[in-house]
């Protein structure tokens, strides 16, 4: 700027290159901002140097009385935990921490830091956890890397006695785009998600926690960037397509300009929609669907309202349990649960029972070694197997009976044996709540997801046992055409357009109606607008899917009359392959919603 | 007096951290120094940070070297741990 003869050099020098990274979009959106390396210690460390040198003493002693209050929490953890019973491996840890914190290494390191760099305590532990870092770093070697997270904790530990209550972390600047390797709960609390323009991080899939609050947020982004932590530093200018999984670092202008045009051209359509969010799902002849939102957090709750959810269709209760050493107790769950049902503005909750596989509860994996876990002890079955883990939980989800409309149910049902079990046991923690003097709402329903394909062809019988059917869909076409949607060898298979599938579905929505029952759907194909005019010619009552997905769904069941619907099903069923379905309900949808569906579509 | 002794290890995990913090249990036993060495490093056995930085996976060799007046009884108690696998698998 000030000698233009710097000025050339400077610019070709420092003209950055661009970068074009691909992970996973796991929020969708177009975002251009700054990037900022999020470091929580450096939010979390205060740093001054000491004014003068009669203040290194009372350092020193500050970080000696640290270290003694860190080792007596450690201890006394040790204590609570042996008292509680649980197991060996926790306590090893604190014995690992406690050791480290007694380390004369450690000690003489940060005493040195304190009197050499006459720094406060907080950055002089700080550095000394830095400078081992630095040592496994080197060794670039995974088996290496939880080594440094026993030191980063146990120097975290130190930190955090240091600093007391009076330290408030440091204020990120805002509409930044957060780069990390990885978020956790207790990060994302630190910052303030609502002035954050994206987020791409090296790590991570759609059920990350970033991943979830980004969605529940609407801020673009993309995770599994392998390396993004060392390739982009904090300033640089980046671009993210959390649709396309796509992250641009230092952009020409030109590629800017382009994609500044597409933000726009998202947000409008995205506007657009949102106009159907507020409105019923009734088509042109009054016929009425339910929309529900499938949800895995309670803090997706305000989104899926603001999106048009009338009620949870689907809660998944996985994420109670997992990434946890102790397994959650009744208050716990409780405490989750009861934000979900009641919650103004919702009219039903479904709450739907531990749905995965026994390993989540053995971190060893050999002990619980299956080899096809798709078609294993999961779900229900484990339930069943492990009734105390499966009551612990039927209670809570019971209690929360009395703030609003709640239907519990049941996941991977293949008989009406799991059903009976599984009812049998919710009525004895009916009994054992009433008679610890409980209160319980008295319109509880109980209903069963349809997901594999014994339970389609028994759902007369089903439809007897419950108040409710949820259609699976996306675990109902895996098992019925056999294929693992996972293996790409076969993934093409993987086809709700099959004249099978449909034909399934609609067998379970005639089963359930004879009965006289509620028929939902909360798979996958709830969401894909290109399916909601058959689903809705089926007589579907409610369709359940990702908040997001709301909007458009709404606008294409207010945009058909239910005859017209019927009589495209009618057509469907004439077929005999996958193309042709598909081929025909694509072209019909054109014909209606030209901007919805593009040619290429599908 | 000085005793040096080197050893496989043989437990799945090697010297990881709880591994290492039975071998600082033991140093703190006795008076006499204790180093470890691998690859020609050498590392105080008494600081649990200075043998987590040690790679010493299943199958390395880890020389230990005690010096003092009872470094005969530390070695033993030391070539214990290590031969039963830290008590690990």
């Amino acid at each position: 700027m000030d000698k233009p003869g710097k000025e050339k050099i400077f610019i070709r020098d420092d003209q950055p290159s661009t970068l074009v990274l691909k992970g996973m979009g796991v929020s969708p959106g177009i975002t251009i901002g700054k990037a900022y390396h999020y470091d929580r210690m450096d939010l979390q460390t205060p740093f001054y140097k000491l004014g003068s040198p009669s203040l290194v003493q009372e350092e020193i002693d500050r970080f000696f009385s640290a270290l003694k209050e860190s080792e007596e929490q450690l201890l006394n953890l040790k204590k609570k935990l042996i008292d509680s019973g649980s197991g060996m491996e926790p306590l090893y840890i604190i014995d690992v921490h406690v050791m480290i914190l007694k380390d004369q290494r450690l000690i003489d390191l940060t005493v040195q830091n304190i009197r050499e760099m006459s720094v406060n305590a907080e950055w002089a532990i700080r550095m000394t956890i830095e400078k081992y870092r630095g040592i496994f770093d080197k060794m670039d070697d995974e088996y290496l890397r939880d080594r440094i997270t026993d030191i980063e904790h146990a120097g975290q530990r130190i930190i955090n006695n240091l600093v007391g209550k009076h330290h408030v972390p440091s204020e990120l600047p805002e509409g930044i785009i957060v780069i990390a390797s990885d978020l956790s709960p207790a990060d994302t609390a630190q910052l303030k998600i609502d002035k954050i323009l994206g987020f791409a991080m090296d790590m991570g899939g759609r059920t990350s926690h970033t991943a979830i609050v980004a969605r529940s947020m609407e801020i673009p982004a993309v995770v599994a960037l392998g390396d993004i932590t060392r390739l982009v530093k904090t300033n640089d200018e980046i671009i993210i397509d959390g649709s396309a999984g796509v992250v641009i670092v230092n952009p020409d202008p030109e590629v800017r300009k382009r994609y500044g045009w597409k933000k726009r051209l998202y947000e409008k359509a995205r506007d657009d929609l949102l106009d159907y969010a507020g409105l019923l799902a009734v088509t042109k002849d009054n016929h009425r669907v339910e929309i529900g939102g499938n949800i895995e957090f309670i803090e997706e709750i305000p989104s899926a309202i603001h999106h048009g959810a009338e009620g949870i269709g689907l809660y998944r209760t996985e994420f109670i349990y997992v990434n946890r050493r102790k397994l959650p107790d009744e208050e716990e769950h409780l405490e989750n649960y009861r934000h979900v049902v009641g919650v103004n503005g919702l009219s039903w909750s479904t709450i739907r029972t531990f749905d995965l596989g026994g390993d989540k509860f053995f971190p060893d994996q050999k002990v619980f070694h299956e080899r096809n876990p798709q078609l294993g002890m999961r779900a229900i079955r484990f339930c069943l197997k492990e009734k105390e883990l499966f009551k612990v939980q039927l209670r809570a989800i019971l209690r929360t009976s009395i703030y609003g409309k709640l239907r519990i149910m049941f996941p991977m049902i293949s008989g009406i044996e799991e059903i009976r079990e599984a009812k049998e046991i919710l009525e004895g923690e009916k009994r054992s709540l009433v008679a610890r003097g409980v209160k319980l709402g008295n319109d509880i329903e109980i209903g069963i997801m349809i997901e594999i394909p014994s339970a389609v062809i028994i759902a007369d019988r089903l439809a007897k046992e419950v108040d409710f059917f949820s259609i699976g869909t996306n675990d109902l076409i895996q098992y019925s055409l056999a294929i693992d949607r996972i293996n790409e060898q076969v993934s093409y298979l993987y086809q709700p357009f099959h004249p099978a599938v449909i034909r399934l579905i609609k067998s379970v929505v005639d089963a359930g109606h004879n009965a006289g029952i509620r028929v939902a759907m909360c798979g996958e194909m709830a969401a894909e607008p290109v399916y909601t005019m058959i689903l809705v010619g089926m007589g579907i009552d409610e369709l359940s899917m990702h908040p997001l997905a709301i909007p458009r769904v709404k606008k294409i069941i207010r945009g058909i009359t239910f005859a017209e619907a019927q009589s495209l099903f009618e057509k469907v069923l004439t077929f005999s392959f996958v193309e042709e379905i598909r081929g025909f309900v694509l072209e019909e949808m054109q014909k209606r919603f030209p901007e919805d569906f593009s040619v290429d579509d599908g | 007096m000085q005793i040096v002794k080197t050893f496989e290890i043989k437990n799945q995990l090697g010297i990881h951290a709880r591994a290492a913090a039975k071998i600082v249990e033991i140093a703190n036993l006795f008076n006499s120094d204790v180093f470890l060495e691998k690859d020609g490093c050498a590392v105080d056995g008494r600081s649990i940070l200075d043998i987590l930085t040690i790679y010493c996976p299943k199958g390395c060799s880890l020389t230990v070297r005690f010096k003092g007046p009872d470094a005969d009884k530390a070695m033993k108690m030391m070539s214990d741990l290590i031969e039963n696998k830290f008590g690990e698998p």
